[in-house]
């Protein structure tokens, strides 16, 4: 006998990812999911970032990792709170886990979560965690041509950081084709040169987050801080 | 390899239709992927034969309806078919497009006796 199931596959994380995006809703938080290969520079740019918006918005950090805490001691040590979550495994993040995860949080203390997903290109395009943006970092030397090799995730993403733009003139990397295959796949994402150490193109970035930021909350009624 | 969670997000929602029809086992389940999901063909097929152990679906078997990308421009409403890279309206040039499917992750039916 064939029965109708018509369901998404992937329907359990999406109704949990739902769920977390209410509760960030309700309690104001914005969310960014950060997606990028193992080193691109995820934990540095969430420093960077923490750096320059920490006077206007009270940021926590979700870290998640096949094991260890040695992300989330980093981002702690810079007086953030960070949860670190160990997928014992998994490629990626998925929403139950960050539901888990914010539990030990206080989100009426927080305005801006950012989400370090597992470093991975392909696994975490596709599972919604709940956030209101997903960011993907590609640092320069993976090379221009990573684009070619794993679309879906310059598809989903918001926006765009190209970080450690200062090892450039080392790397055999061509700029203007990098831009012009995310503009295709993608034509609607900035992408913000970068260097999160160096400080080099930081503001561009946070000054982007930050107008989306504003936007969200003018969107959701609660005015401007 | 993202291919485990899908698989055990199809093995769970199969079950679940197949115990609400008593059913005392599930003899195919049919899926429908989009072409832009990144999902490989052959780490669906493992990461299936994995997930149906111990369950209702143990015999079954997987059919796959893969879908072309296609995309809806903003700016002319043509819809096109378009490869992984190309979302470009073929009709006025335009990057301003919708996708209309593509990134499809569906359970379609089972078949139960």
């Amino acid at each position: 006998m064939r029965i109708d199931v018509a369901k998404g596959i992937l329907e359990k994380n999406d109704a949990l990812a739902e769920g977390n995006r209410a509760l960030f809703a309700a309690h104001g938080v914005f969310v960014v999911d950060l997606m990028a290969s193992p080193g691109a520079g995820k934990t540095s740019t969430i420093l960077a970032t923490i750096d320059a918006l920490r006077d206007r918005y009270r940021i926590a950090v979700i870290e998640g990792d096949i094991a260890s805490s040695v992300d989330a001691e980093k981002i702690a040590a810079h007086g953030v709170p960070a949860v670190q979550i160990n997928t014992g495994g998994a490629c990626h993040l998925e929403s139950d886990m960050i539901r888990r995860a914010v539990e030990t949080l206080d989100l009426d203390e927080i305005d801006l979560l950012i989400i370090e997903n597992v470093g991975n290109l392909v696994c975490p395009t596709d599972f919604d965690l709940g956030e209101n943006a997903k960011i993907m970092i590609l640092s320069v030397p993976e090379g221009h041509d990573k684009p070619y090799k794993y679309p879906g995730i310059f598809q989903v993403a918001e926006a765009v950081i190209l970080n450690k733009h200062d090892t450039m003139s080392v790397f055999d990397f061509d700029e203007a084709e990098f831009r012009s295959v995310v503009a295709s796949l993608n034509h609607d994402a900035p992408v913000f040169a970068m260097s999160a150490t160096k400080g080099e193109g930081v503001e561009a970035w946070t000054t982007w987050l930050a107008a989306r930021i504003e936007a969200s909350r003018a969107a959701a009624g609660e005015g401007v801080s | 390899m993202h291919e485990m969670a899908i698989c055990d997000g199809i093995v769970r929602a199969s079950v679940e239709t197949a115990q609400q029809a008593g059913a005392a086992r599930i003899n195919s389940i049919d899926v429908t992927i989009g072409e832009l999901t990144e999902v490989v063909e052959d780490a669906l097929r493992f990461a299936f034969d994995v997930a149906r152990q111990g369950t209702l679906a143990e015999e079954a078997t997987l059919n796959v309806t893969f879908l072309p990308a296609r995309s809806r421009c903003h700016e002319c409403s043509e819809t096109f078919g378009h490869g992984r890279f190309d979302a470009q309206c073929p009709t006025c040039g335009s990057y301003l497009v919708e996708p209309v499917s593509g990134r499809e992750m569906r359970i379609d039916a089972i078949d139960i006796d």
